[in-house]
């Protein structure tokens, strides 16, 4: 197996197998963060839930860095591969008359998402991971014990506008990156067949929803309150 | 019509190249791409400049030698065809057209556009084939009826005239679509089964160490192959590669 | 007694080749890795016999121009390949295969040698599809078959209408095998100069390294030459553009006898020359004949306007059109074989009927087959009172389904819709029967110096027969050469490795190392196109299609009169140290100066009508033949076969008696 993970089609595979537990995660992430446009106190009970479960925490969440760790590492190391692989670049090239600009492009749409992921993760995980496993604080309550923090802290977050524009960016970027990754995950992996053209369109609505949900939260809460 | 023309020239491997341009007049629209460049060379010849080397043999798209860049296009503007089948029809008087090598590092130029392929023949010795003797007594041609759906999607496969266009196309400079071709024919027909594992495994090792890129799946190769090659050869050596990894 | 001697075995037809290899001599496998053999030449032919004779346990060099051994020109064969299995049950067998064969060469064959061809083309398609070529298949899962060419059994196998490519990669495949195990050392962008002779045998080649423009030797104990035809020598031709004769020139300068160099087949169905920038001739495959008609207009008046442009084929009425075809061949109609059809359109175009620009184009019509396909389309459907629009939409769905690759080709080399218009087609040179003498083992007159494929005189006789040479390549190159070689080199197993710093090697590199220099120190005025365009003229014109004493006469003047100006004014850019296409051809373009004379001598005299020669003088007078080719075997069933001896003016002819003791000569008659 070690040969398969230096091969070349190897390392696709695990993208792809990245991307898929990375797709599972954004599509779970987003059913949480909608209710708290729904119901903000089933928002907090679930985020209480996922934030103290023992299996979330020490199973889910260690596999979830992994992935994207991995996922964000090795498409570099490819890219810079792939760059190589050219020692001269034409002077002439017309990549839109072949393919679409978020296919040539993952690298910078990738890139962007990971800047947003850096600031989303100074933003809320640090901050959790500090009360929690730093402070020792897993009462998930707020400072007067009146009730769950979950709610508040995200709605907080979401006041100034320079943020709400910037994950809105972030998302246009994970749209971006979704609209050639969800159906290229399936082809490196090796499904292509009758099915392909139906999963390429129902790629196309995740890549476009997801995102476009994700903003209406950041919006939401930016607008009402 | 008159058309400016840039070039990309070089001496030899070793030499640094350079675009350099060109003016031809009074091409006809009837004329191939090739003929075009027959008259630049006749032109350069009479003037005692070197012309520009380029590969082409067959000229009508079968043979797979000609191989140029033509306005950020492997085989140029025209989809379904080689460079020898793509017509001056397809450009207008006073357009400039730029010239280039295919370019991959699995495919250093040997001179001006000509370019050095064998590294898609070290790939085929690495698999390519089916270990069969030449006996005269191999069994019946229909001793094994193959099903008419496999055999033609074979055929579609085999068709790939290994120009490497789609190493030119793709921005990774990936081999893919080449190596896809060839394994899936293979995979598809019961001849090539016993030996399946170790091809595929063999050949994508050799696709690695020439240096081409990995395949991210832009498509570019499919829209540029001037035979049609579909990616779904890529996604059944995919296939292929991990049922042959975990076989061992 | 003439010098040529067949080494046809004794025995009957039937046994001759299953005795032969009975009683032939072997080399033991542990003497076999001490044997080099070289093959030039990596298509169907030479790629088989390389893989072949490395399987066996030979050291093989193999040698191609191109970049890789899959791009020799067999590739662009599209048709299919003959061979006699019966699975259509239609009455085919081997005798037949091999009387169709000797038939269709208008009896200029050598017996034995086409009987062995049709014996071992089951065994062809046998080890081709052991090598994963994916030939066309039926629901069932059983090979397809097409018949071809006007021959009464469907014995055609196919793969798509790129049969040659799917061969010749199976070739490739079994060379690929070989190179991995060590067993071929294969040499890409090499061009063979000249063949290198010791005490009267073969024993190696000079070769060009074309990317460095090095000078190599490679020494052998038996060469192998299977470069493919001459058809460039009239410079536009379905032939790549390098498909050249110097190896099969070079040896013949060595020694080896050249044979019936006038036999060359002139294709019928080709996409027209449409101006004099034009590099090369596109073929489009002949069962395009199965269901598009042949015509020009009856009257000089629409010629000329639709000349101008003003007149459409299409408005032409069918009492307005010449099927000239059917009109002179009821019986066989547009499928006469192809020397008849292509004649046929040159006597109609040279009449002033042509319909392009240049005069030389004729209409494939497929107007009629598209109605008729409709029709039966529509009745199949149970669609009644189909429109017009509904039927021709109909019918050109099955037409696409059967040529949509052609016509897809003729779209983008024409830029004409070919099912609103008639297609224009125009002959083309296309294989050349004729080439370098061998014996039953095919070998050459020189011994240890063998010649397979199309570069040898073959077994197509005097015209070949759709389908057959792929046949050929591979049957030469898979089942013959191995076993034939191999009795030559039992002879060979004490005489250790060749060296290569012998006298012979000094003088073989030195005339060729003149030669190039020569070439590029030549401070002519003109480019080698020039050269070769004006001899594909000459060529075309006075040994093309038919051929006249007069004509001939002055083509043989012309020749020797270009090729002396060619020797003073001609000019070759670059040196001689690098890659240097130019280079390349003035090479091969001074082997063709020679070739077209000697062709061109040997078409004269050669004073009958037989397949692809047609001698104007040789024609039926009367009768129902009229005007047809008339053949004389009193005088001319002979293989004529010329001794180099300086000047192609010089050379020598020998004949080898053709004797025909299973086949009764007959004319052919298609009326």
């Amino acid at each position: 197996m070690s040969g398969f993970l230096n091969s070349s089609i190897g390392r696709k595979y695990t993208m792809a197998l990245s991307a898929f537990f990375l797709m599972i995660f954004i599509l779970q992430h987003f059913a949480i963060n909608i209710l708290s446009v729904l119901s903000p106190d089933t928002f907090n009970e679930t985020s209480h839930f996922m934030g103290t479960n023992a299996l979330v925490q020490y199973g889910l969440q260690p596999v979830l860095l992994f992935g994207v760790v991995y996922h964000f590492v090795m498409g570099f190391i490819l890219e810079i591969k792939n760059r190589n692989a050219r020692a001269i670049s034409y002077a002439k090239n017309n990549g839109a008359a072949n393919s679409t600009w978020m296919s040539r492009n993952m690298i910078w749409s990738g890139g962007f998402i990971l800047v947003f992921l850096i600031i989303h993760f100074l933003d809320f995980w640090f901050p959790e991971i500090n009360t929690k496993y730093i402070q020792g604080d897993m009462s998930g309550l707020l400072a007067d014990g009146e009730g769950y923090r979950y709610y508040e802290e995200l709605t907080h977050k979401f006041e100034p506008i320079w943020r709400v524009a910037l994950y809105c960016l972030g998302f246009v970027f994970l749209s971006l990156h979704l609209l050639h990754g969800f159906s290229s995950a399936f082809q490196s992996v090796g499904a292509n067949n009758k099915y392909t053209k139906g999963l390429k369109g129902f790629g196309k609505a995740y890549a476009v929803l997801i995102p476009l949900g994700f903003i209406f939260i950041a919006l939401f809460h930016h607008f009402n309150h | 019509m008159n058309l400016t023309l840039k070039i990309w020239r070089q001496k030899g491997p070793q030499s640094k190249g350079k675009m350099v341009e060109y003016k031809v007049t009074e091409i006809s629209e009837h004329m191939s791409f090739l003929e075009m460049m027959d008259v630049l060379n006749e032109q350069l010849t009479n003037k005692d400049e070197e012309p520009v080397a380029f590969d082409h043999d067959c000229r009508e798209g079968i043979c797979g030698m000609c191989s140029m860049y033509i306005n950020g296009e492997a085989h140029g503007p025209d989809r379904g065809v080689t460079t020898c089948q793509l017509h001056m029809r397809m450009f207008k008087d006073g357009d400039t057209i730029t010239i280039e090598p295919f370019r991959a590092k699995a495919f250093p130029v040997i001179k001006d556009l000509v370019i050095d392929r064998s590294s898609f023949e070290r790939i085929q010795q690495a698999g390519g084939f089916i270990s069969v003797n030449t006996s005269g007594n191999t069994q019946d041609a229909n001793a094994i009826p193959i099903d008419k759906h496999a055999a033609d999607t074979a055929m579609d496969a085999a068709t790939c005239i290994g120009c490497g266009a789609c190493v030119a196309s793709c921005k990774n400079s990936s081999a893919m679509l080449f190596v896809g071709a060839k394994v899936s024919q293979y995979a598809l027909l019961p001849q090539g089964q016993v030996e399946a594992t170790d091809r595929v495994k063999n050949m994508v090792a050799q696709m690695d160490l020439e240096g081409f890129g990995n395949c991210t799946n832009t498509g570019a190769c499919e829209v540029e192959c001037p035979k049609g090659i579909s990616l779904e050869n890529i996604a059944r050596m995919n296939r292929e590669f991990f049922a042959a990894s975990i076989k061992g | 007694m003439s010098v040529l001697d067949s080494k046809v075995p004794k025995g009957p037809l039937k046994d001759k080749w299953t005795t032969y290899k009975d009683k032939i001599n072997l080399v033991n496998p542990a003497n076999k890795r001490n044997i080099d053999v070289i093959v030039v030449g990596t298509g169907l032919a030479g790629g088989s016999a390389a893989a072949t004779l490395a399987e066996l346990g030979y050291r093989v060099k193999a040698f191609c121009y191109q970049d890789s051994p899959r791009r020799a020109h067999s590739i662009a064969a599209q048709g299919g390949i003959n061979a006699a299995k019966n699975y259509q049950g239609d009455g085919d067998s081997t005798y037949r295969l091999f009387y169709d064969t000797v038939k269709g060469g208008d009896y200029r064959s050598r017996e034995a040698n086409v009987y062995r061809l049709a014996e071992v083309s089951a065994n062809i398609i046998d080890q081709c599809v052991a090598q994963g070529v994916p030939f066309a298949r039926d629901y069932g899962g059983l090979l397809d078959n097409r018949s071809f060419g006007g021959v009464l059994v469907s014995r055609t196998f196919y793969a798509k209408g790129q049969t040659g490519q799917q061969l010749l990669l199976g070739a490739y495949s079994a060379m690929n095998r070989q190179i991995a195990r060590g067993k071929i050392e294969m040499y890409n962008r090499h061009e063979m100069l000249d063949v290198v002779k010791v005490n009267g045998k073969a024993r190696g080649i000079i070769a060009r390294n074309l990317v460095t423009g090095e000078i190599e030797r490679h020494s052998a104990h038996a060469v192998v030459i299977a470069s493919g035809g001459y058809g460039n020598v009239y410079f536009l031709s379905t032939n790549a553009m390098g498909s050249n004769a110097t190896a099969a020139w070079k040896i013949h300068k060595k020694g080896a006898f050249f044979a019936n160099p006038c036999y060359t087949q002139i294709h019928p169905t080709c996409i027209p020359r449409s101006g004099d920038y034009q590099s090369k001739l596109t073929l489009m495959s002949e069962s395009l004949r199965n269901d598009g008609r042949i015509w020009v207009p009856k009257n000089m008046e629409d010629v000329l306007a639709i000349r101008e442009g003003k007149l459409k084929p299409t408005q032409l009425s069918e009492e307005q059109r010449d099927y000239y075809l059917e009109r002179r061949y009821p019986a066989f109609g547009n499928l006469v074989p192809r020397d008849v059809a292509s004649r046929a359109a040159k006597e109609r175009c040279d009449a002033g009927y042509g319909v392009n620009a240049t005069g030389e184009a004729v209409y494939l019509d497929f107007k009629s087959a598209i109605e008729r396909y409709g029709l039966e389309q529509a009745k199949i459907q149970g669609i009644q009172d189909a429109s017009k629009e509904k039927i021709t939409a109909l019918g050109e769905a099955v037409v696409e389904e059967k040529y949509g690759n052609l016509f897809q080709m003729y779209e983008k080399i024409v830029d004409e819709n070919p099912y609103k218009t008639p297609m224009m087609i125009y002959p083309a040179t296309h294989y050349t029967m004729g080439g370098v003498w061998v014996d039953y083992n095919l070998m050459t007159t020189v011994e240890g110096l063998y010649c397979i494929g199309e570069a040898n005189f073959s077994d197509h006789g005097a015209n070949r027969l759709g389908a057959s040479a792929l046949m050929q390549g591979l049957a030469d190159g898979y089942f013959v050469l191995p076993y034939t070689i191999g009795d030559y080199l039992s002879h060979e197993i004490r005489t250790g490795k060749i060296p290569t710093d012998s006298p012979e090697f000094d003088t073989a590199e030195k005339e060729v190392t003149e030669r190039i220099n020569f070439f590029v120190n030549n401070k002519g005025t003109h480019s080698v196109d020039y050269f070769h365009k004006r001899l594909g003229k000459v060529m075309w014109d006075k040994c093309g299609m038919s051929r006249n004493a007069d004509g001939l006469k002055e083509a043989i003047a012309e020749i020797k009169a270009i090729r002396e100006e060619f020797y003073k004014e001609v000019k070759v850019p670059g040196s001689a140290n690098e890659m240097n296409p130019e280079l390349e051809k003035a090479g091969r373009v001074a082997d063709f100066l020679e070739l077209g004379e000697l062709f061109a001598k040997d078409a004269l005299m050669r004073e009958e009508s037989c397949g692809g020669h047609f001698r104007e003088e040789s024609v039926e007078i009367d009768g129902e033949q009229k005007g047809e080719a008339k053949r004389n075997d009193k005088d001319y069933a002979f293989v004529a076969a010329w001794e180099y001896k300086g000047e192609p003016s010089d050379a020598v002819l020998h004949k080898e008696q053709l004797e025909f003791k299973d086949i009764e000569l007959k004319q052919r008659s298609y009326k």
